[in-house]
C-alpha cells in the first residue's frame, strides 16, 4: 500500500549516443549523425562543412575526425541505396566555391558572398513551399515591377564602371575583360531563363487553382446550410408526408447538381435548360420528375418554343395524371432534337379534350407546329400519356 | 417464382435495414455487409445468388469487391445500388461486372424484380444508365474498331431509347411487337458491348468524363 501511495522517480533520460546512420548520408553519415544529435537538418551541417573547409581546410578536418571517433549505426536487412544526387551536388558546390575564392583572391571581398550565398542557400532549404513561393514571388514581383529602375540601375553601374576605368587609364586593356563578363552574365541569364518563366507559370497556375479551390469551398459551406436547414424543416413539417417529400426531394437534387456536374449549369444549352424547368415542375406540383439527356446543343428560338410546350406537357402530367414520377428524355441528334415526356398515370382519351380547353390543343401541339416542329400525343384510359415534341435543329 | 437468395452489401446500417424489409418474399435475404472485406468474405462463404452491392464504401468501394469476387472465381451477380448517379460510378461499375445498375429511389417491388431479372442472367438498365450508353456509342463518322462490340444495331438503340424514355419492359414489347424475352436479349447484349468494348469513342467519351 505504501508503495502505490508515492510513485516511484523515474531515472532520467539518457542522452543517446552520437552514431552515423546509414539511411539518407551522403559520404558517411556524420552530417546526419550529427544534425540528429544537434536536432537540425543535416542540409545546415552539410554546407557549414563545405564552407568551413575553405578556411583551411578546417571543415575536412573535423569531418574526418567525427568520421573516426563516431561509430556507424547498426543496421539489420539490406543498406539503403545512398542518394548520389545529393553527392554530386555537394561536390559540385564545393568545387564553385574553391574557383569562386581563387578567382577573387581570398581575402576580404571573398567572405560576404560565400556566407550571404550559404545562408541563403540555408533560408531556401529551410522554407516550406508556401515561404518559398512568397520569397520567389517577391524577388520577381519586383524585379518585374521596378523594370524601369532595373533599367537605369543597371545603366548607371555600366556608366560608373566605364567612367572609372577610363580615369584610371585603364580603359582600352579593360575592354576584352568587359567584353566577356558580358559573355558570362549573356550566358548566366540565359540558363536561368527558362527557369524563371516556368516559376512565373507555376505561379500563374496555383494562383488560379487557389481561388478555383476558395469559390468551391464557399459553395460548399453553402450547400452544408441549406441541407441543415431543409433536414430542420422536415423535422418540423413531420406531419405533412407531402411537404417533407417535396423538401426531401427539393434538397436531393440540389446536393446531387452539387455532387456530380461540377461545371454550373449553362443555360444558354438544351440539356441545362431541361432539367431546370423539370425542377421547378418538380418544386411547383410535388411530383418527381426523372430527367435522362443525351447529347447537348444551344439553344435557340425554335428550341425556347419546344421547352416551353415541354414545361405545359410536364405541367399536365403532374396535375392530372396522378401518377408519382415523370420521365423526360431529351435527344440532341445532329438534325433534329426530340423530347419525350412519359407518365404512367391514368391517360385520358385524346378526342374527347374540348376544343376551347388551351392546355394541350394551343400549349403543346400548336406551339410546336407554328415553331415548324411536331408533337404527337400517345394515350389512352389507364395506359398512361406519353408526349413526343420534335423540332429540327437550325443548320 | 423461384426464391433468390440474396445478399445486401452497403455502409449504412439504416439502409440495408430499410432494404431488407421492402424486398419480396421470393427474396430470401442471406446476410449483411458493411465493408469491403466482410462481402467478400460474406460472398465466399454464404454464395448468395445476387449480391446487391453499394458503389461507394470506404476500402475501394464497389468496384473492389467486384474485383475481389472476380478474381476468386465466384459465380455470383451483382445489381449494383447506389445514391450516385455519375456516370463514373455507373459505367465503372457495369465493366467492373455488376449486370445492372439501380439508384436507391427504387420502389420495393421494382427493386424486387429487377433482383429475379439479374437472378435469371439478364441486365438491369436505368433510364439514366440508357441515357449514358447512349450517349457512349452515339454513331460517329469513325469507323468502329469491332464492329459487333463497338456499335449498337438499330434494335438495341431502339430498345435503350425506350428505357431512357421509362417504358418498362413489358411496354417496350409492346410497343415494339417483340416478345419481353427478345426484349431481355438485347438488353443483355448491350451490357457484354459496355462491358467488353474498347471503341475509342468509349474510351475518349470515358476520359472526358474522366472516368479512366
Amino acid at each position: 500500500m505504501l508503495s502505490e501511495m508515492y510513485e516511484m522517480p523515474t531515472a532520467p533520460k539518457a542522452c543517446p549516443r552520437m552514431v552515423r546512420p546509414v539511411a539518407g548520408r551522403v559520404l558517411a553519415g556524420v552530417a546526419q549523425g550529427a544534425a540528429a544529435q544537434l536536432r537540425l537538418d543535416p542540409v545546415v551541417l552539410r554546407l557549414a562543412f563545405v564552407l568551413l573547409t575553405l578556411v583551411d581546410g578546417l571543415g575536412f578536418v573535423a569531418y574526418v575526425a567525427l568520421w573516426m571517433f563516431t561509430p556507424k549505426e547498426e543496421v539489420h536487412g539490406p543498406e539503403p541505396r545512398r542518394d548520389w544526387g545529393q553527392v554530386v551536388a555537394y561536390g559540385v558546390l564545393w568545387l564553385v566555391m574553391v574557383v569562386l575564392s581563387w578567382l577573387i583572391g581570398g581575402g576580404l571581398g571573398f567572405w560576404p558572398i560565400a556566407v550571404g550565398g550559404i545562408g541563403s542557400l540555408i533560408m531556401w532549404q529551410q522554407a516550406d513551399p508556401g515561404r518559398r513561393e512568397r520569397l520567389v514571388s517577391g524577388a520577381v514581383r519586383q524585379v518585374s515591377t521596378g523594370w524601369l529602375r532595373t533599367a537605369i540601375g543597371v545603366i548607371l553601374v555600366v556608366v560608373g564602371a566605364i567612367g572609372f576605368l577610363a580615369a584610371s587609364g585603364e580603359l582600352a586593356r579593360a575592354r576584352t575583360g568587359l567584353v566577356f563578363s558580358a559573355v558570362v552574365v549573356g550566358g548566366i541569364l540565359m540558363i536561368t531563363a527558362p527557369w524563371l518563366a516556368s516559376l512565373i507559370r507555376e505561379l500563374q497556375r496555383e494562383r488560379t487553382e487557389r481561388i478555383r479551390q476558395e469559390e468551391r469551398a464557399e459553395m460548399a459551406a453553402h450547400i452544408h446550410d441549406s441541407v441543415l436547414q431543409t433536414l430542420t424543416l422536415i423535422q418540423r413539417n413531420a406531419h405533412d408526408p407531402r411537404e417533407v417529400l417535396r423538401l426531401a426531394r427539393s434538397q436531393e437534387r440540389e446536393l446531387r447538381a452539387w455532387l456530380y456536374q461540377p461545371k454550373p449549369g449553362d443555360d444558354t444549352m438544351l440539356a441545362a435548360a431541361v432539367r431546370r424547368i423539370a425542377a421547378e415542375e418538380e418544386d411547383t406540383h410535388g411530383v418527381k420528375i426523372e430527367v435522362v439527356c443525351v447529347g447537348d446543343c444551344e439553344l435557340d428560338e425554335r428550341l425556347v418554343a419546344m421547352l416551353h410546350a415541354a414545361r405545359q406537357a410536364m405541367v399536365n402530367a403532374a396535375k392530372h395524371s396522378g401518377a408519382p414520377v415523370i420521365s423526360v428524355y431529351a435527344e440532341v441528334e445532329p438534325e433534329e432534337v426530340t423530347v419525350f415526356i412519359r407518365d404512367r398515370g391514368k391517360g385520358f382519351v385524346l378526342d374527347e379534350i374540348p376544343e376551347d380547353r388551351m392546355g394541350i390543343r394551343q400549349s403543346i401541339i400548336g406551339r410546336m407546329e407554328r415553331n415548324g416542329g411536331s408533337a404527337k400525343i400517345k394515350t389512352a384510359p389507364g395506359e398512361g400519356t406519353e408526349v413526343v415534341l420534335t423540332m429540327k435543329r437550325s443548320p | 417464382m423461384k426464391t433468390v437468395r440474396v445478399l445486401i452489401v452497403d455502409d449504412h446500417r439504416l439502409f440495408r435495414a430499410g432494404v431488407r424489409a421492402e424486398l419480396g418474399p421470393s427474396i430470401q435475404v442471406v446476410g449483411e455487409a458493411g465493408d469491403v472485406d466482410s462481402a467478400v468474405k460474406a460472398i465466399e462463404e454464404l454464395r448468395p445468388d445476387v449480391v446487391l452491392l453499394d458503389v461507394h464504401m470506404p476500402g475501394g468501394g464497389g468496384l473492389e469487391v467486384l474485383r475481389r469476387v472476380r478474381e476468386a472465381g465466384i459465380p455470383t451477380r451483382f445489381l449494383a445500388l447506389s445514391v450516385s448517379d455519375a456516370a463514373e460510378d455507373v459505367i465503372g461499375v457495369i465493366r467492373g461486372g455488376a449486370r445492372g445498375y439501380v439508384t436507391k429511389t427504387i420502389s420495393g417491388p421494382e427493386l424486387t424484380d429487377a433482383i429475379h431479372r439479374v437472378a435469371d442472367g439478364d441486365a438491369v438498365f436505368s433510364p439514366r444508365l440508357a441515357g449514358f450508353v447512349l450517349d457512349a456509342f452515339a454513331s460517329t463518322p469513325a469507323p468502329p474498331i469491332d464492329p459487333e462490340l463497338d456499335s449498337l444495331t438499330q434494335r438495341e438503340r431502339e430498345v435503350l431509347r425506350l428505357i431512357a424514355r421509362g417504358y418498362a419492359y413489358k411496354e417496350i414489347a409492346k410497343e415494339l411487337f417483340i416478345s419481353v424475352k427478345t426484349v431481355e436479349t438485347h438488353v443483355s447484349s448491350v451490357l457484354r458491348k459496355l462491358q467488353l468494348s474498347n471503341r475509342h469513342e468509349l474510351s475518349r467519351w470515358a476520359s472526358a468524363r474522366r472516368l479512366v
